[in-house]
């Protein structure tokens, strides 16, 4: 299958008093009309920066993306000028946020930001921005839209603000909607409910998905590959039935244990914060000089303390950045 | 040391800091030193009047209407100023840190009543009152510093209550609570040291209002008559102003360096001491 | 203070209803802290040193006779301190604040004559250091630690330690003493004949320096908050979602983060009005205009102290007055606060 979207060895800095820090080190990734690609990793792992330098809606300064390319629709996203990335900005690629909560201009009814939306990227009157606002809030399933049209964000409940942040974010109907952590900050049964809209509106659009999340629960659920970030770089990349079955990577094991029988029961495993390895993800300016895991990782040997592990792919398709599982596939 | 060696490291890394800390220096060495080097009476009367500045070596910065020494005036003005400046503070200080810790440990009723008291002062325009209160009391040092203190304990009295409020809360006071310890070891040995930096930072932007407020007061002729102020000369200057305006400008300059190198320190401690406010 | 309504969607009344309560309340609580500063001023009436008759009526020889007896007739001074300060009350609540002899007029009726001359400088000042510190404001918000951004700051830092008054005579020497453009004293061009229109022209040339002067600190003080407040919304989330959508920057910066960072300078506007009449003090007295200020500083003068506190207690009103607007204002814009 034709990828929409390819990213290629993305590096994104940030300024930092001793230099720049590197946060986003050499991602890569595809994504395919229709699929939806996870990327998992706890917090502080670069998945949120490596979205949202695809979409460049980073503060530069004090971010800066110093390399690689993000190629669109045959071109490359990370040369185009401001207003050129504006035009693909909420219309051929969006974004929806953790923060239901906070993701909406408290001062603007919530009509007046989806008008906004669609008439920054079409040829189209207020009025008719305005029914096309209300067809989408009730395709995001907002009861009573024509009336909630003109309410104002404090009066909806976080649930409610995530359709209306999903409802803005498909109102162009994009190719490509970028996903940071959609439910986390949401109770378990409205984290269910928006991901079953997430798949619907999928269905319906045929839009491919970008999902950063922390939660294999919801991985589980909607995913069909997977990508998994450690301090900055991807250390494994395999289909979501694969990784669950027989993840590679000793992190990725990690996190799977720390998260019990998630995909016998997604709804229990959304419930379950992952991180029981011990340790810390290492901040961006101290990493180790071989794997960044290598400190937390229980099957550590001596070259990977000094010697930093390259993402290779193995025989059946999956990449994983790990010498102990290359060193397995090469003597097997 | 190590302490004073890392607040300086960060206060220096602001120019702006730096410099104002300088203008500081300097006025503090004119207001101490000064008057040792040009001794004399500001309020005598010594040469020819509307003497302009660099017209006469002896009296480099001219004279005004009555032939007061201009150099004399400024250089002993500074004493005035900065002694008026933190003697208020200090008072305002007192009882801003008073009732603000009262209000915010105690909370309940005693927080209500004087936050209502605290409330009243804000509502009252602060120079009108003091203006009120120095005219009143009659014009002197002792009467500018009460009044002055009395028109701005209220935001020190905000601030440490916001500090009370939040810190009472926190682990370390609340084991001191269940270990028995006593109210008044609890309220000034734990939570007010740690509230510190900020009332550190108020102060210092306290200061240069105390003293353009002195100024103000005794620009409109309610300074103590037996001193000379920067503000009582523009005052004196004015009369003269279509002619020699010279005598209002040089005081003038004189308090905006004092207040803006006390602003200037403000803003450096403010980013050295609470790196979590940089933006106020 | 502006902030205590803040609910997530209460039970709806009607918004009429809703509208009534709040200013009800509101009301009375200004009204209690006016009875609050009333009292305020009692108490330094009596804690002054000497008899407050002598207090009121000033001792350069202030009080004539029949004065000094009005004066003791009207505080009731021969009765015991709580009946004194009962009938202090009942006066105030009826605007009675005794008469000024040095201006033979009562008090109330000098404060009104003076008040319009007072509110124009005000308003003017206010309108002008709230314009110009927005656009400061934002204009250094949006190059943020660029060089125009530093000299703004620097600016503004100048203006927050210059005295208002020195600036007020520097302005007079240079305008109107050395370039003869502008008019520094008094409010209009004594003795003109003419039309409204030029009346009004002259008033707007008399306005000119005084407002500048009153304006400029307060300037200082809303730019520095326009653009600290500008750049804590630019933080925000929905400023970035505001950029997800792929809107231009010039409409993320007055359509989202403009409306949601002016919020602070309107309190901070009302929390400026009694300062604001301080700085009129100063000012009135510099430019010779005929308001309360002038008013103000001609009392010290006459030592006419039962003026000066007439004018104390007007202006804490006034003060009272300008929050409960500005609390009004706020509650318009920021559609979060329900008045309930």
């Amino acid at each position: 299958m034709k990828p929409i979207l390819s990213v290629r060895d993305l590096r994104t800095q940030f300024s930092a008093a001793s230099g720049y820090v590197t946060v986003v080190d050499g991602v890569s990734l595809e994504l395919a009309e229709g699929e939806t690609l996870a990327i998992v990793g706890e917090s502080g792992s670069g998945k949120s920066v490596t979205a949202m330098s695809i979409l460049r809606v980073l503060p530069e300064p004090p971010a800066r993306i110093a390399g690689g390319e993000v190629v669109f629709d045959g071109r490359d996203l990370l040369t185009l000028d401001e207003d050129a990335m504006r035009a693909v900005r909420g219309h051929e690629i969006s974004m929806i946020f953790q923060e239901p909560m906070t993701s909406l201009n408290p001062v603007m009814t919530i009509g007046a930001q989806i008008v906004e939306a669609l008439c920054e990227h079409r040829d189209i009157s207020q009025a008719s921005a305005r029914d096309e606002a209300v067809a989408l809030l009730e395709r995001v399933r907002i009861p009573d839209a024509r009336r909630r049209i003109d309410e104002y964000p404090h009066r909806l409940s976080g649930g409610m603000r995530q359709r209306v942040m999903i409802a803005m974010a498909l109102a162009c109907r994009p190719k490509i909607l970028i996903a940071d952590e959609p439910t986390t900050a949401l109770d378990v049964t409205v984290q269910a409910q928006i991901l079953t809209l997430l798949a619907r509106l999928q269905a319906e659009f045929g839009m491919g998905i970008l999902l950063i999340t922390h939660n294999l629960g919801v991985v589980a659920r909607v995913a069909q590959r997977v990508l998994v970030m450690y301090a900055g770089r991807v250390v494994e990349e395999a289909p979501v039935g694969q990784l669950f079955k027989d993840p590679l990577h000793p992190y990725t094991e990690g996190l799977l244990g720390a998260t019990p029988r998630m995909h016998a029961n997604a709804e229990e495993g959304a419930r379950q914060r992952l991180v029981d390895i011990p340790g810390v993800v290492p901040l961006p300016d101290q990493l180790p000089p071989g794997c960044a895991f290598a400190p937390r990782c229980p099957k550590a040997f001596d070259r990977c303390r000094v010697e930093r592990p390259e993402l290779l792919p193995t025989r059946d398709g999956r990449k994983t950045a790990c010498f102990l599982t290359q060193e397995a596939g090469a003597a097997s | 040391m190590d302490g004073f060696r890392d607040f300086w490291r960060r206060y220096r890394r602001k120019t702006s800091a730096v410099i104002g800390l300088i203008l500081l220096v300097f006025v503090a060495l004119v207001a101490l030193a000064g008057p040792w080097f040009i001794p004399g009476d500001p309020l005598d009367m010594v040469t020819q009047p509307f003497l302009w500045p660099g017209t006469d070596i002896e009296f480099p910065l001219g004279s005004d209407v009555l032939g007061r020494d201009i150099l004399t005036g400024i250089v002993h003005g500074s004493r005035v100023s900065l002694l008026i400046g933190f003697s208020a503070t200090i008072a305002a200080l007192g009882i801003g840190v008073t009732v603000g810790a009262l209000a915010g440990y105690f909370r309940g009723w005693i927080d209500d009543v004087l936050m209502r008291v605290t409330e009243i002062f804000q509502t009252v325009p602060t120079f009108l009152l003091a203006v009120v209160l120095v005219a009143i009391f009659k014009p002197s040092l002792s009467t500018i510093v009460l009044a002055i203190s009395a028109v701005t304990w209220p935001a020190i009295a905000r601030l440490v209550r916001a500090e009370f409020l939040s810190l009472r809360e926190r682990e370390f006071v609340q084991s001191c609570v269940v270990i028995g310890m006593g109210e008044t070891r609890i309220i000034f040995r734990q939570i007010l040291p740690n509230c510190l930096p900020p009332i550190i930072v108020m102060s210092s932007v306290m200061v240069a209002s105390a003293i353009l407020t002195e100024s103000g007061l005794s620009f409109l002729g309610l300074g103590d008559p037996n001193l000379m102020s920067w503000g009582t000369m523009i005052g004196i200057g004015r009369e003269a102003m279509r002619t020699a305006w010279y005598m209002s400008a040089l005081p003038g300059v004189a308090i905006l360096i004092t207040v803006l190198a006390l602003n200037l320190v403000g803003e450096g401690l403010n980013d050295a001491l609470n790196p979590r406010l940089k933006n106020r | 203070m502006a902030t205590e309504s803040v609910r997530p969607a209460p039970a709806r009344r009607s918004g009429r209803e809703r509208l009534v309560r709040y200013l009800v309340r509101r009301l009375g609580q200004a009204a209690l802290t006016l009875v609050a500063i009333v009292i305020l001023n009692f108490v330094i009436l009596h804690l002054a040193p000497g008899d407050a008759i002598d207090v009121l009526a000033g001792e350069a020889g202030g009080g004539t006779p029949e004065y000094v007896e009005q004066l003791r007739h009207a505080y009731g001074l021969d009765q015991p301190i709580y009946v004194q300060m009962v009938r202090y009350l009942v006066n105030a609540a009826q605007l009675n604040f005794g008469f000024s002899f040095r201006n033979n007029m009562s008090v109330v009726d000098l404060i009104m004559s003076r008040l319009p001359a007072t509110l124009l400088l005000m308003t003017a000042s206010i309108l002008l250091s709230f314009t110009l510190g927005v656009l400061l404001g934002v204009f250094a918000a949006r190059r943020v630690n660029s060089f125009a951004d530093n000299a703004i700051s620097v600016l503004a830092l100048l203006c927050y330690a210059t005295p208002l008054f020195w600036f007020g005579l520097m302005a007079i020497v240079l305008f109107t003493v050395k370039l003869n453009l502008l008019p520094g004293n008094g409010m209009y061009t004594i003795a003109a004949n003419y039309d409204w229109f030029e009346a009004t022209l002259d008033v707007g040339r008399h306005l000119v320096l005084p407002a500048c002067s009153l304006a400029l600190f307060h300037m200082a003080v809303y730019t520095r908050l326009m653009r600290s407040s500008m750049l804590e919304i630019y933080g925000l989330d929905y400023i970035r979602t505001a950029r997800a959508k792929g809107l231009s920057q010039r409409r993320i910066a007055f359509r989202h983060v403009l409306p949601n960072a002016i919020l602070p300078m309107v309190t901070m506007l009302g929390l400026q009005i009694g300062a604001l009449l301080g700085g009129a003090v100063l000012v009135e007295t510099v430019f010779g205009w005929p308001g309360l200020g002038r008013l103000a500083f001609d009392a010290i003068l006459q030592r006419d102290h039962n003026l000066l506190i007439g004018i104390l207690l007007f202006g804490s009103a006034l003060v009272i007055v300008a929050n409960l607007v500005t609390d009004l204002v706020y509650a318009w814009l920021d559609p979060r606060i329900e008045v309930a």
